[in-house]
């Protein structure tokens, strides 16, 4: 990924509209992020700009992720 | 080197709740309006809020305007402007409807009118016992409201600058607002936001605290770039912590939980609420608990193997309850926790939440300073609304619901404030030559630096600093050291350096130039904090302790007055408290108990 992208990806992910995905992706992108595929990484960008509320439901496991292209993110950054 | 200019008739920095609200009146009266925001509008911290917002509606139950004046003024420990505060609860019913009809989806009750739900600190009959006044749409009261606006906003034609960070604050010679500068986050380049009207609504600043319920995005930009120049900084001793922050993360437990039946208990899981107010208990107002809270703990019936925070216990609540009413809570004990609060109580702690003090504004939204005897000289060109703003209807301590409140109101009155003065104005006033010199030479001097100071280190050595020494209990000594070190941190943040000295997304510079503003209110808060030498709401000094001559340590004689900070040479002055409402009678002074 290029340096760009990571920062925009870097800022959309350390200025959530809620604590609690602040916290979490904060500590993924420390300590989960580099082990991705590049392919995964774009996921990740997908999953870092939806809404607030709807991500942190399927990070909190509060509703299950089915879709079968997010819910191994999902998992990773919940182990994370 | 030459800088872009954009003229349009407003600016409004910040795309929250108290943002919106502004932009609607402006756009919906014709005129040319630009909102700037760091993040997507509806990602601002107005998301989180759960709780609601009060209105006395009277749905539920009997209630009046008057009762929830008469609660706000006790909130604030009798530190809000009575006139500000009768302005905002007269408004509220009309602030709510109005949401309602921008496509609000409230709660609702059997018969369809708007559910309302019990929240601390709000009575009926002048303080009798708690009455139903918070609306909400489930626990994403905040997230619908911002849709709602935000939607509104495009059919008004409101135009969006999304990840621009503005930077200062323009004044010309004569002191007037012509805009500000800003920076565009994916290209970094600097651009002239040159206008007749300047609203700021960019929220609090809680993260100058360790334990914080606030998103990371809370840096007081608007208060450091007014500081900057030269606006003074009102009643900045003043922040509400919240009683309930999950031990350890700071994530927020409504108030909600204490409102459907949740008990605080300590180490021999005694409901002490009983003891420290016998009425509201659970729900008292949050200070109150928050005290409470911490005295429990600081006399050794704290809970854990350091003792050091309290159970909030909903497990006799009926799980159905639990998820209906309290969707949410269930995941932050378990994520943040791990508790199931089905089956256990949640570890809690008082955490930083809340900034009652700021920019200092009349009700109307325009921002005023002391000029040649008169506080309240206004700023030609300059309003201010929500949590950055000081009306004062918080006081010395907010009520929840009442901010989101507070954002409607005041956010709809800057707005219709500016398109008044605007319809009345004349053409844009010129910039200054010098107009974006300020904010050059501070991006220029951290692309230049070499040996400064690390950010996040600074960022941490002010939160320590402020957590330890100006937290939810205050101490003389603990002061006047914390304001010998806070000085010291800001001269690092004076000096900060930064590796990445690329121009598109740059996210170092932006968390230094965020920084920038943060060391500003830090400053403004340890300072006014050690100066104000009695108890009131949220300010709780050891050495200002409840006495038959001061009751709760509160010293009217001398201190009922608000804090006017001047960052220009860290000086102090006071300003009386508007003790005269619109309309009715003044609340008068008496012990805030509950
Ligand atoms: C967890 C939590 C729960 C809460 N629950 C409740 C509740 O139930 N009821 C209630 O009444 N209150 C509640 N509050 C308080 C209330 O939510 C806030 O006071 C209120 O939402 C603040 O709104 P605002 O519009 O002033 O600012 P925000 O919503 O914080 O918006 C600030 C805006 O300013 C922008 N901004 C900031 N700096 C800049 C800059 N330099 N350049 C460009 N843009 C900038 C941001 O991008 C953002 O768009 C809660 C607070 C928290 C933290």
């Amino acid at each position: 990924m290029e340096r760009k992208d990571y920062e925009r990806l870097r800022w959309r992910c350390i200025r959530r509209a809620l604590l609690e995905l602040d916290i979490t992706l904060t500590r993924f992108l420390e300590r989960g992020f580099e082990q991705l595929s590049e392919e995964e990484k774009q996921v990740f960008v997908e999953l870092a700009d939806m809404e607030d509320h709807e991500l942190w439901y399927w990070l909190s496991g509060k509703t299950e992720c089915d879709d079968p292209r997010y819910a191994p993110i999902v998992a990773a950054i919940r182990k994370s | 080197m030459s800088i872009p200019v954009l003229k349009f008739d407003a600016v409004i920095v910040g795309a929250g709740g108290a943002g919106l609200r502004s932009a609607i009146q402006l756009s919906e009266a014709g005129l040319k309006t630009a909102v700037l925001s760091k993040v997507f509008p509806t990602r601002s911290h107005t998301v989180a809020a759960q709780g609601g917002v009060a209105a006395s509606l009277g749905n539920s139950e009997e209630d009046h305007w008057h009762w929830h004046m008469y609660d706000t003024v006790k909130g604030s420990d009798w530190l809000g402007d009575q006139d500000a505060i009768e302005f905002m609860v007269r408004k509220a019913n009309e602030c709510v409807v109005e949401l309602e009809h921008y496509g609000m989806p409230f709660d609702r009750t059997d018969n369809g009118k708007i559910y309302q739900r019990p929240f601390g600190g709000h009575m009926s009959n002048f303080g009798e016992k708690p009455v139903r006044r918070s609306c909400a749409a489930a626990d994403r009261t905040g997230h619908a409201m911002l849709h709602a606006m935000y939607q509104r906003n495009v059919k008004a034609n409101t135009q969006f600058f999304v990840e621009w960070m503005a930077l200062d604050l323009i004044r010309d010679s004569e002191g007037h607002v012509v805009g500000v500068t800003a920076m565009e986050m994916e290209t970094g380049q600097v651009v002239i936001f040159h206008t007749r009207a300047t609203i700021f609504a960019t929220g609090g600043a809680g993260r100058i605290f360790y334990s914080s319920t606030n998103a990371f995005i809370n840096t007081g930009d608007g208060l450091g770039m007014a500081a900057r120049a030269g606006i003074p900084l009102e009643d900045m001793e003043f922040w509400q912590f919240h009683p309930t922050g999950v031990a350890g993360a700071g994530v927020l437990i409504t108030e909600g939980v204490r409102g459907e039946g949740g008990i605080l208990r300590n180490s021999s899981k005694e409901r002490f609420m009983e003891r420290y107010a016998p009425n509201a208990k659970d729900l008292a107002s949050r200070d109150v608990v928050s005290r409470a809270m911490t005295t429990e703990i600081n006399e050794g019936r704290g809970c854990g193997v350091n003792k050091d925070y309290v159970l909030l216990d909903i497990t006799h609540l009926d799980p159905n309850t639990i998820m209906k009413r309290l969707p949410g809570i269930r995941e932050i004990g378990l994520q943040f926790a791990g508790v199931d609060c089905i089956k256990e109580p949640l570890p809690v702690v008082p955490t930083c939440h809340y900034q009652m003090g700021g920019i200092p504004t009349h009700y109307s939204g325009r921002v005023v300073v002391p000029q040649n005897g008169d506080y309240n000289t206004i700023v030609p060109g300059f309003y201010a609304a929500g949590e950055c703003a000081c009306a004062s209807v918080h006081g010395a301590n907010r009520l929840g619901t009442n901010s989101l409140l507070d954002l409607l109101v005041f956010g709809k009155s800057a707005g219709d404030s500016a398109v008044e003065d605007l319809k009345a104005g004349k053409a844009h006033r010129e910039l200054p030559a010098d107009a974006a010199e300020k904010s050059l030479s501070r991006i220029a001097a951290l692309d230049n630096r070499k040996g400064g100071a690390n950010v996040h280190e600074t960022r941490l050595a002010m939160q320590r600093t402020m957590q330890n020494h100006a937290g939810v209990f205050r101490f003389g000594d603990m002061l006047k050291s914390g304001v010998d070190k806070i000085l010291e941190v800001e001269k690092a943040a004076r000096q900060l350096e930064i590796k990445d000295k690329s121009m598109a997304w740059n996210t170092a510079r932006t968390e230094a130039l965020e920084m920038e503003n943060l060391i500003e209110v830090a400053k403004a808060t340890m300072l006014s904090a050690e100066a104000r030498k009695e108890s009131r709401g949220a300010h709780v000094r050891d050495d200002a302790p409840d006495t038959p001559e001061f009751p709760n340590g509160r010293n009217d004689k001398e201190w009922l007055k608000h804090t006017l900070f001047n960052p220009v040479d860290n000086s102090i002055t006071y300003k009386p408290v508007n003790m005269q409402p619109l309309t009715v009678e003044p609340i008068a002074l008496k012990t805030r108990s509950y």
